[in-house]
């Protein structure tokens, strides 16, 4: 079926109602819409900085957006992933699925997190009173693929 | 071609991408030839199993070819969503 995909990386933060409601009005039925945040796991975080790869990043979020398009009968796809600093609470970014089918549009949502989590160009850099580090990639992340080959 | 770095590998090597002039065949040669040229290279790519590669913007291994390509970047693994 044909699907409606929607991809933007961009610093500037998003409307989280007007994205959903540009797919329930799709008509699909079932929409179902996953938002991340920016959070304070270890305490005395001040900001967050995202580093990217411009013009591979649209590539590989337009490129995940399609498979999950395929796997799934969805109607629109919606991705949005933003960049530069961030504060604590700020939303990093957005998955939103819709479909007739809501199992379809919970597990495209959750096949689509999964892969942007550890293949899409993204780095995050902690910075706190104490200094900054780069998150690490963790093995659940990359484990968390094999449920989906 | 254009080689990029990216997170911690471009803090180690001390800048984000530049022009290289290389015969390298595959990514492994060419990881080769940049840790040969200097420390702040080497100390970047000394454990390449904590690097990713994309080729031409596609994530790509080792033994990938670089004839007829143009850009190659490195990268520690990517922590999106």
């Amino acid at each position: 079926m044909h699907s409606d995909l929607r991809v933007s990386v961009q610093a500037h933060d998003f409307d989280l109602a007007a994205e959903a409601a540009r797919l329930e009005a799709t008509g699909a039925g079932a929409v179902v819409t996953f938002t991340g945040l920016v959070r304070d796991v270890a305490g005395g975080l001040r900001h967050m900085e995202l580093e990217h790869y411009p013009g591979m990043t649209e590539k590989a979020l337009a490129a995940i957006a399609a498979e999950a398009a395929e796997r799934w009968p969805l109607d629109a796809v919606t991705v949005i992933h933003r960049h530069g600093r961030l504060a604590p609470g700020a939303r990093i970014m957005m998955v939103a699925t819709a479909s007739r089918h809501r199992a379809a549009a919970f597990q495209a949502a959750d096949f689509l997190m999964d892969y942007l989590k550890s293949r899409a160009p993204f780095w995050k850099r902690e910075v706190t009173g104490q200094g900054a580090g780069w998150v690490a990639a963790t093995d659940e992340d990359e484990a968390a693929l094999d449920r989906w080959s | 071609m254009r080689v990029l770095y990216f997170a911690w590998v471009r803090e180690r090597i001390g800048e984000g991408s530049e022009e290289v002039e290389t015969a390298a065949a595959t990514v492994r040669d060419l990881v080769a030839e940049l840790r040969a040229r200097e420390a702040r290279y080497d100390l970047a790519l000394s454990d390449m199993g904590a690097v990713r590669v994309a080729v031409d913007q596609e994530l790509a291994d080792l033994d990938a070819p670089l004839a007829g390509v143009r850009e190659v970047a490195f990268f520690p693994p990517m922590t999106g969503g």
